[in-house]
C-alpha cells in the first residue's frame, strides 16, 4: 500500500484471531499513518483484555467489496440450489449414521 | 466498523447499467422492510437522509461523550490513593478512549470524517452528555461515577446493542462487554469507603448527593419533551423511551444504594406496589437545558481541554504522516526506528 498520503491518517480494517484454531475475524477499524502503527493501535484499541493472539491490519482502500445488498445478483446463483444442502435428501429415519 | 468510509452516492455506480434504476419509493420500501423485520441497515445500503442525519448526530454525540468523559476521571489519576486504584482508574479511562474510537469509526461509516467530527465537538456544533460538565471534587466521585454514571450508561447502552444501524450496534456490543468492570470498580470503591471512617462515609454520601440528579438527566428529557423519540423508535434506532430507561435505572439502583448504606437525595422516592416500580421525583429540567446550552459548571473547561489536546497533537499527526510518506511502503525498514517491541 503506498502513494503519498495527506490530511487524515488512512483507515485500516482490523482482524483478530481470538485463539489458536480460529480464523481471524473483523473487529473494527482505525486510523493510522502506516502499517506498523496500525498494528500497535489495533493492539491498544481492540485487544486490551487478551482478545487475541494475532492481529491483521489492512488498508480499507485495499478491500474490494461486493454490495451487501441482499438482492444483489452476485448471490442469486446459490439461492435456488437446495440440493446443495443435506436436508434436501429424504433418508428413512431408521438408517443409522446419516 | 465497515469497509466503506465514503458517503454513498445516491445512485449506485456499481449497479447493473442495464437494470432500471430503482425509484426513491422502492428504495424507501426496501429500507422499511429491513427495519420492519428487525434486521440491520449496513453502511452501503440506501437510507433516508433523515435517518443518516439522526445517526450521525446520535453516534457522534455518543463518541464525544466517551472522549470528554475521560476528563473528570483523568484529572484524578495522579492523585489516586493507592497503586491499585491508580491502575484501575487508568484502565477505565483508557477503556473510555477505546469506546470513543469504536463509536467514531461507526460514525465514519455514515460518511463523516474523523477530523470533521473532532472539529464539530471543538466548535460546539455537536454535543456530548451533560453529565461530564459536572466537576469531580473528591476521590469518592471516582466511585460514584463508576456506580451511577457508568450504571446509567449501561442502562442506555444495552438496548442499543440491537439498534437498527449495524456498525452502531456492533460498537455497543464491544462497549457493553467492558462497562461492567467500570460499574463494579466504582461500587467496590464506594463500599470500601463505607467500611472506613465517618469522614469517608460522609464523602461518599456527599458525592452521591451531587451525582444523583445529573445521573437521572443522562436519560434525556421526559418523553413529552423529547420530540425525536417517536421517529427514532420507528426507525429502530432507539428501542425504549427516555422515561422507560430512567425508571429501569432507578429500580436497579435503589437496592444497590441500600446495600451500600447511602441515601438517594429524593424525598419522593418510594416503592409503588401497584406499579411494581419506584415513584421518584423529577430532576430540575431547567438545569439540564442550561448545561446542554453550555452553561454547566465545566463546559468551557472541557471543550478547551479537548481543543488543546487536538492542537498540541497536530505536530505528532503530521510527523507520523511524514515518516510514513518518507518510507514509501509505510513499513518500518529502518533499523534505527525499531525500538525492539516489534520483531525485527
Ligand atoms: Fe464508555
Ligand atoms: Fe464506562
Amino acid at each position: 500500500m503506498s502513494g503519498q498520503i495527506s490530511g487524515e491518517w488512512p483507515l485500516y480494517e482490523v482482524f483478530v484471531r481470538g485463539k489458536r484454531g480460529l480464523n481471524h475475524v473483523h473487529v473494527g477499524s482505525l486510523h493510522a499513518p502506516d502499517d506498523q502503527l496500525a498494528l500497535r493501535h489495533a493492539r491498544d484499541v481492540y485487544t486490551r483484555r487478551n482478545e487475541g493472539v494475532s492481529i491483521w491490519v489492512v488498508r480499507s482502500s485495499a478491500i474490494t467489496a461486493s454490495s451487501p445488498d441482499e438482492k444483489d445478483p452476485l448471490f442469486a446463483p446459490s439461492g435456488d440450489k437446495v440440493y446443495r444442502h443435506p436436508t434436501f435428501y429424504d433418508i428413512p429415519a431408521d438408517v443409522p449414521h446419516m | 466498523m465497515s469497509v466503506v468510509a465514503e458517503p454513498e452516492p445516491e445512485a449506485d455506480p456499481e449497479a447493473d447499467p442495464k437494470a432500471e434504476p430503482e425509484s426513491e419509493a422502492q428504495l424507501e420500501a426496501r429500507f422499511q422492510a429491513v427495519i420492519a423485520r428487525k434486521d440491520r441497515i449496513e453502511p452501503r445500503d440506501w437510507m433516508p437522509d433523515a435517518y443518516r442525519r439522526t445517526l450521525v448526530r446520535q453516534v457522534a454525540q455518543h463518541a464525544h461523550s466517551e472522549i470528554i468523559g475521560m476528563q473528570p476521571e483523568g484529572s484524578w489519576i495522579s492523585r489516586a490513593p493507592s497503586l491499585r486504584r491508580k491502575a484501575i482508574l487508568l484502565a477505565k479511562v483508557q477503556d473510555e478512549a477505546g469506546h470513543g474510537l469504536y463509536l467514531y469509526s461507526a460514525a465514519e461509516t455514515l460518511g463523516v470524517s474523523r477530523q470533521e467530527l473532532t472539529e464539530m465537538l471543538i466548535s460546539g456544533r455537536q454535543k456530548y452528555s451533560s453529565i461530564f460538565n459536572y466537576p469531580t471534587l473528591s476521590y469518592a466521585d471516582m466511585g460514584t461515577i463508576g456506580w451511577l454514571v457508568d450504571g446509567a450508561a449501561i442502562c442506555n447502552q444495552v438496548p442499543l446493542c440491537r439498534t437498527s444501524f449495524g456498525p452502531y450496534g456492533r460498537a455497543m456490543i464491544r462497549i457493553c462487554k467492558e462497562e461492567s468492570f467500570h460499574q463494579r470498580q466504582g461500587y467496590e470503591l464506594l463500599a470500601t469507603m463505607m467500611r472506613g471512617t465517618d469522614e469517608q462515609r460522609a464523602m461518599v454520601q456527599e458525592s452521591v448527593d451531587r451525582f444523583w440528579w445529573p445521573s437521572l438527566m443522562m436519560f434525556g428529557p421526559p418523553d413529552d419533551a423529547s420530540p425525536n423519540t417517536a421517529q427514532s423508535m420507528a426507525w429502530g434506532v432507539k428501542t425504549h423511551t427516555n422515561d422507560e430507561l430512567r425508571q429501569r435505572f432507578v429500580d436497579m439502583t435503589v437496592p444497590q444504594a441500600a446495600a451500600l448504606g447511602v441515601t438517594l437525595p429524593d424525598p419522593d422516592l418510594v416503592w409503588n406496589a401497584e406499579r411494581g416500580a419506584h415513584d421518584f421525583g423529577q430532576p430540575d429540567w431547567d438545569e439540564l437545558w442550561a448545561v446542554v446550552k453550555g452553561n454547566g459548571p465545566c463546559n468551557t473547561q472541557r471543550v478547551a481541554h479537548r481543543k488543546r489536546a487536538w492542537d498540541e497533537g497536530a505536530w505528532v499527526r503530521e510527523a507520523a504522516l511524514a515518516f510514513a510518506n518518507g518510507t514509501g511502503t509505510g513499513t518500518d525498514d529502518n533499523d534505527n526506528d525499531n525500538d525492539g517491541t516489534e520483531p525485527a
